[in-house]
């Protein structure tokens, strides 16, 4: 049965639903703007959970950031095109605070970002240079603080994620790293288990007294277990401390290849949420047109209960790059898949990518993107901002390469604040 | 076989064989079936050069039928061989050749005759019979012929030489194995080849009655090292493409002189097209640009117009050994295809060989020549057997086949044997194989080696997933123990990566920002050193 279209009206729509447009949405709801949120889910699903800020620099470094502030500082100054360089270190503080609470309140609780950088473990047994982690994962940045008396643990049927490989590329400076493999309760076949699975048994307290009794089993004298992330998926924090308390061990995790819980779990989270508080949320579904009117935008899509027409005062662009559909890469060049809005990109195939896949300074193609102005409003062929009413966040935009340097989660986050702020300044203006 | 001296570890056989592309393993089983016993080595790994360079092309002749006549009755008659004798390595899908509209109406009118003179079966078809055989064809085709074109797996087939030598003698092949020098004594006779094992930077001391230059385009550099300087090589760069479907059934042919993209072959679930011929000087950093893939697709898609819109998954390319012959200039395209024999008798050398140029098709027969000359120097009068003997299959050499790994998963219906590789359904029980049997297999054995002996890396996520999880899989079973089994992992997703680039756009785009979010982002593996010898490969 066709319903009826569907038609909203509202101040501000944000088209995308990864980090940045959930960030977006966030900072929105705070000014107490009506938010709408749509467009497909971003690289989110593909997180490990980590909110970096700023890990390298310069991206040829191999000793990461230890205080990424004063990284900043450094980068705004050899990079003054990059997103940071039109964000001051406070506003990016705030909207981290404001960003991590938000989503501590949705019941995933992160840890208070700070003025260093943390190293993260990684399931390869390295460290990633992040400002903010689930507090599921924090014990595992003590524990190698201290090298205190560790167990990885991985699990039979677990893919991709090897305890002694952790061990093996960490045992010179950690003398107390050991690895053992268990069985996750009631998947003994030794056949493929999948992380997400785990993840909701552990929601039951039945099965967290039987996993529990394992790790007790296996823990020898080590004083932290070290996990493939799974502690559940809706308040993971709950699970965790149950765990410890029931295993009487501290216990922390490590991110694992996607599809990895850390994402589901704040997907899982905003969409239950956000709603909640008012945000209308059309998720996973992309937009098919955009319509510029005199007195705002319309933006027009499908669900699965038919059509929706969305106008907005404001719009916040946040559709990602090539691996959530914000940018497309054709044979003769970048394009903005959305808008169309002009790319900067490097001119042919052949200079998008170095010769070398891990040529320290990373690949031009990924500091492709779409240029904006001091406001966030994007620019258009002339070089002025293309719409009044159009704002831009997230990693579309240009200049910045955010898997190199360790800054997605922080372009995200930050210019989401900038872009909602912009946005807010006009609709204040216009009122 | 081997024992360790002060300096160098000392090795000694009846025949060194110095090259593990086809001709080379070709020859080794050649002499083992003679009941010669070889020692193979490589400065990389097998069919690290051309014969893992190539279209995996089994030539029906028709190719060189205008040309070159011999080239093309040698094809004929040792692609009949192969289909008899090493049938799991080949998939007899027959060929089409097909002019379009502004190619050569004399040329493609003259194909029949020219065919018959090489005596290639070869049969007319409208080209709306032709649309019906091959619906991607270009409306625009107006001359199609039918041949007994084939496609033939490269790496199967060296495997098999390979497996099948070892078992028939106490022959052995050593990879990453690099010829830095040759002792002679005052008759004319190499005395010692001196090597260096490219991995762990040890030296090799290998001491045989006769050595083989089977270097395919390394042959004249190696040649001068023994001090002859009658070889003299063309090198042709060729690169290719492969998509990630099937998107002929056939191997579709150009109709018309050799040119850029006239050759679209199917291997297994994808097709490959191909080929550029650009001549260059060195033997470094080959590899596989952007303007040769968009010189293939120009041209490829004006007989198969959907290549267009069609995914690649990754380019390729290969060096080809031309000999050069006089008077015949430098056209890469026109110089010969067929092989020779170098005895080096004329350079006052004894017990040293060259065989180069030629074709993958004529690879045994090849090995054939050279096995007689070797076996008369050795006084051995067995003769050749490879026109007559089956090539044995094995445990560990049946992981190059596409589609293999998933329909011996799917038989045994062991769930706890794990699928490592997505794309390509490769199970662990596979890995566990390939690391204990597989010609080759040593100790840590790297992902590329393994990567080389299986479909590891090969669908179209191109090693991104698989590479981290036939790793952790590595070190969970202790074959890796340390941080070389990132470097691993950083080594084998780099290789990769150079076929990929040139074809990153769309989809394959996309993929490769997953991937380097995953390898440098989740991983930390732009941040580790990558200081294994010869890595810079």
């Amino acid at each position: 049965m066709q319903q009826k279209p569907r038609a909203y009206e509202v101040q501000l729509a944000v088209i995308g639903s990864g980090l940045a447009g959930f960030a977006a949405s966030i900072f929105a709801l705070e000014r107490g703007l009506s938010t709408a949120q749509v467009g497909n889910t971003g690289a989110v699903a593909y997180t490990t959970g980590y909110l970096d800020l700023l890990g390298y620099h310069p991206v040829t470094g191999q000793q990461m950031l230890h205080d990424p502030w004063q990284g900043l500082e450094t980068l705004r100054r050899d990079e003054p095109g990059h997103p940071y360089a039109l964000i001051r270190n406070d506003e990016i503080a705030d909207a981290f605070h404001l960003f991590t609470r938000a989503v501590s309140d949705m019941g995933v609780n992160y840890s208070a970002p700070g003025e260093n950088n943390l190293a993260a473990l990684t399931p390869s047994g390295t460290f990633k240079p992040t400002l903010s982690v689930p507090l599921t994962m924090l014990p595992g940045v003590e524990a190698h603080r201290r090298a205190a008396r560790t167990r990885i643990v991985d699990i039979l049927g677990l893919k991709g994620f090897s305890a002694r490989e952790v061990v093996a590329n960490l045992q010179d400076s950690w003398p107390g790293l050991s690895a053992v493999t268990i069985n996750f309760p009631g998947m003994e076949s030794g056949s493929q288990v999948y992380p997400e699975v785990m993840a909701r048994a552990l929601q039951v307290p039945a099965e967290r007294e039987l996993f529990a009794q394992q790790l007790r089993e296996v823990a020898g004298d080590a004083e932290y277990l070290g996990l493939p992330a799974i502690m559940g998926i809706h308040e993971p924090d709950a699970v965790h401390n149950d765990l410890e308390r029931l295993s009487g061990l501290r216990l922390f995790e490590i991110p694992t290849m996607p599809p990895a819980v850390a994402g589901i779990r704040l997907r899982e989270a905003f969409e239950q949420i956000f709603p909640e508080r008012g945000l209308l949320l059309i998720p996973q579904q992309k937009v098919d047109r955009v319509t510029p009117e005199a007195d705002g935008t319309t933006l027009r899509l499908k669900d699965s209960y038919g059509d929706v027409s969305i106008h907005a005062q404001a719009v916040i662009l946040a559709t990602g790059r090539f691996l959530s559909g914000g940018l497309e890469a054709l044979r003769d060049g970048v394009r903005e898949a959305l808008l169309n809005l002009p790319v900067t990109q490097p001119e042919g195939r052949e200079a998008w990518y170095r010769e070398r896949y891990f040529d320290p300074r990373g690949h031009l193609v990924n500091r492709a993107g779409i240029e904006i102005d001091p406001q966030f409003r994007p620019l258009g062929r002339d070089g002025k901002p293309a719409s009044k009413r159009l704002f831009a966040a997230g990693v579309i935009l240009a200049h910045q390469d955010w898997i190199r340097q360790r800054c997605g989660a922080g372009i995200a986050i930050a210019s989401a604040y900038k872009a909602v702020e912009s946005a807010a300044a006009m609709l204040t203006r216009q009122t | 076989m081997s024992t360790r001296g002060h300096e160098a570890e000392l090795f000694e056989t009846d025949v060194l064989i110095i090259g593990g592309g086809v001709t080379g393993t070709g020859v080794m089983r050649d002499l083992a079936l003679r009941g010669i016993r070889c020692l193979l080595i490589d400065r990389r790994d097998l069919n690290a050069g051309a014969s893992g360079g190539n279209h995996g092309l089994l030539h029906s002749g028709g190719r060189y039928a205008s040309a070159d006549t011999e080239t093309a009755t040698e094809c004929r008659q040792e692609g009949a061989i192969l289909k008899r004798l090493a049938a799991e390595c080949i998939d007899d899908c027959g060929g089409l050749f097909v002019a379009v509209e502004g190619d050569d109406i004399d040329y493609a009118e003259r194909f029949p005759e020219r065919c018959a003179a090489a005596g290639i079966p070869c049969e007319p078809l409208t080209p709306a019979a032709a649309r019906e055989l091959e619906p991607g064809l270009s409306d625009k085709a107006f001359a199609v012929y039918q041949v007994p074109d084939a496609t033939v797996d490269p790496f199967r087939l060296t495997l098999e030489n390979v497996n099948h030598a070892q078992q028939l003698s106490d022959s052995q092949y050593l990879p990453h194995t690099e010829v830095t020098d040759f002792e002679m004594d005052d008759h004319g006779a190499i005395t010692a080849t001196l090597c260096r094992n490219n991995r762990s930077g040890e030296l090799r001391r290998i001491r045989a009655s006769q050595v083989v230059n089977a270097g395919g385009a390394w042959a004249m550099e190696i040649a001068r090292m023994a001090g002859c300087s009658d070889v003299s090589l063309i090198y042709s760069k060729g690169t290719l493409i492969i998509s990630n479907i099937r998107l002929s059934d056939r191997v579709i042919n150009r109709l018309r002189p050799p040119g850029d993209g006239d050759i679209l072959v199917p291997g297994g679930t994808v097709s490959v097209l191909g080929t550029t011929s650009d001549n260059v000087e060195s033997l470094e950093r080959i590899r596989p640009t952007v303007d040769e893939v968009e010189r293939n697709l120009a041209q490829g898609a004006m007989m198969m117009p959907r290549l267009d819109h069609t995914r690649f998954i990754r380019a390729f390319s290969g060096v080809r050994p031309l000999l050069q012959a006089s008077g015949a200039g430098s056209d890469g395209r026109k110089a010969s295809r067929g092989f020779t024999l170098f005895d080096h008798e004329s350079q006052g050398l004894s017990n040293f060989a060259t065989i180069t140029g030629g074709k993958l098709t004529t690879f045994r027969l090849m090995a054939e020549k050279t096995g007689d000359l070797v076996a008369a120097r050795l006084g051995v009068d067995t003769p050749c057997r490879t026109a007559t003997e089956p090539l044995p299959s094995g445990d560990a050499i049946r992981w190059t086949e596409p589609g293999f790994a998933a329909r011996y998963w799917y038989n045994r219906r062991d769930p706890k044997d794990m699928i490592l590789c997505e794309c390509e359904m490769v199970p662990q029980s596979a890995i566990d194989q390939i690391v204990e049997a597989a010609p080759g297999a040593e100790e840590k054995m790297s992902l590329e080696a393994i990567g080389l002996r299986s479909r590891v890396g090969k669908g179209s996520c191109q090693g991104s997933f698989c590479a981290i999880r036939v790793g952790s899989y590595l070190y969970e079973r202790g074959v890796y123990d340390s941080p070389d089994g990132l470097r691993q992992m950083r080594n084998f997703v780099d290789g990769r990566f150079k076929g990929v680039r040139p074809v990153l756009w769309g989809e394959q785009m996309t993929q490769m920002e997953l991937a380097e979010a995953l390898h440098c982002g989740l991983m930390g593996l732009d941040k580790i050193g990558s200081n294994e010898p010869g890595s810079g490969e």
